[in-house]
């Protein structure tokens, strides 16, 4: 398992082709990307603010469960903070397992908690100002699926 | 003493990121009540607790729990990430 969470850049895709050859005994490798949106009003920047003490410590605890809920290989999550612009990725989640249910469901578990349980918190500032983005009702509702 | 911290817009109100406080509150919920009592900026940050989430010793609590042995305290809104 590898929890990072970084203010720097980094290239999915490399840490993907990475991820998936650490081991032979793997058949299935399912990763999910997440990239800052624009929105009406032109997205000037997106910054992350998140609480530095308690972040790596909350979602190596939602990893914990996940890999205690199916059977995992490996777990892989990158999240970023700071100041990021349209397109950016903002952070990944990649897990693997020997059948594709597993990874799946797995990614899907840890989306939902990421979003709503690890400490991060996105501003965005447009043409229009600033606003901090709202929790939703449907992250939260999200988590009783599990 | 306590240390408590406030992310994003609650530090914004407040105006601060962290203090020191010296308390005797036996919960949160009291804890709340203390700093509501300083100044309007925390009356407005704490006008509508059930849309803040707090944590204890950087773990996520309720305003209920009871605050024996705590050292830190954070408050924050829902958080966003993904």
């Amino acid at each position: 398992m590898a929890v990072r969470v970084q203010e720097e850049p980094f290239n999915a895709g490399d840490e993907l082709n990475t991820f998936s050859k650490t081991s032979t005994d793997v058949g299935a490798v399912v990763s999910f990307t997440g990239l800052v949106r624009d929105v009406a009003g032109g997205l000037q920047t997106m910054e992350i603010e998140h609480y530095p003490a308690m972040t790596e410590r909350a979602i190596i605890e939602i990893v914990e469960d996940a890999k205690a809920r199916w059977s995992l290989k490996d777990v892989l999550v990158i999240h970023r903070y700071g100041r990021l612009e349209a397109g950016d990725t903002i952070m990944m989640v990649a897990t693997s397992s020997k059948h594709r249910a597993d990874a799946f469901a797995a990614a899907d578990f840890l989306m939902d908690y990421l979003k709503s349980r690890a400490p991060f918190w996105k501003k965005e500032t447009t043409g229009n100002g600033a606003s901090w983005v709202d929790g939703k009702d449907e992250d939260e509702d999200a988590l009783n699926r599990w | 003493m306590v240390d408590v911290l406030y992310f994003a817009s609650v530090r914004e109100r407040i105006g601060l990121p962290k203090e020191q406080v010296e308390t005797s509150a036996a919960t949160v919920a009291e804890l709340v009540d203390e700093l509501r009592a300083k100044e309007e900026r925390y009356e407005l940050a704490f006008s509508d607790i059930s849309a803040l989430k707090v944590a204890l010793d950087q773990e996520l609590a309720t305003f209920d729990a009871p605050l024996t042995g705590v050292r830190e305290v954070a408050f924050f809104p829902p958080m966003t990430g993904g």
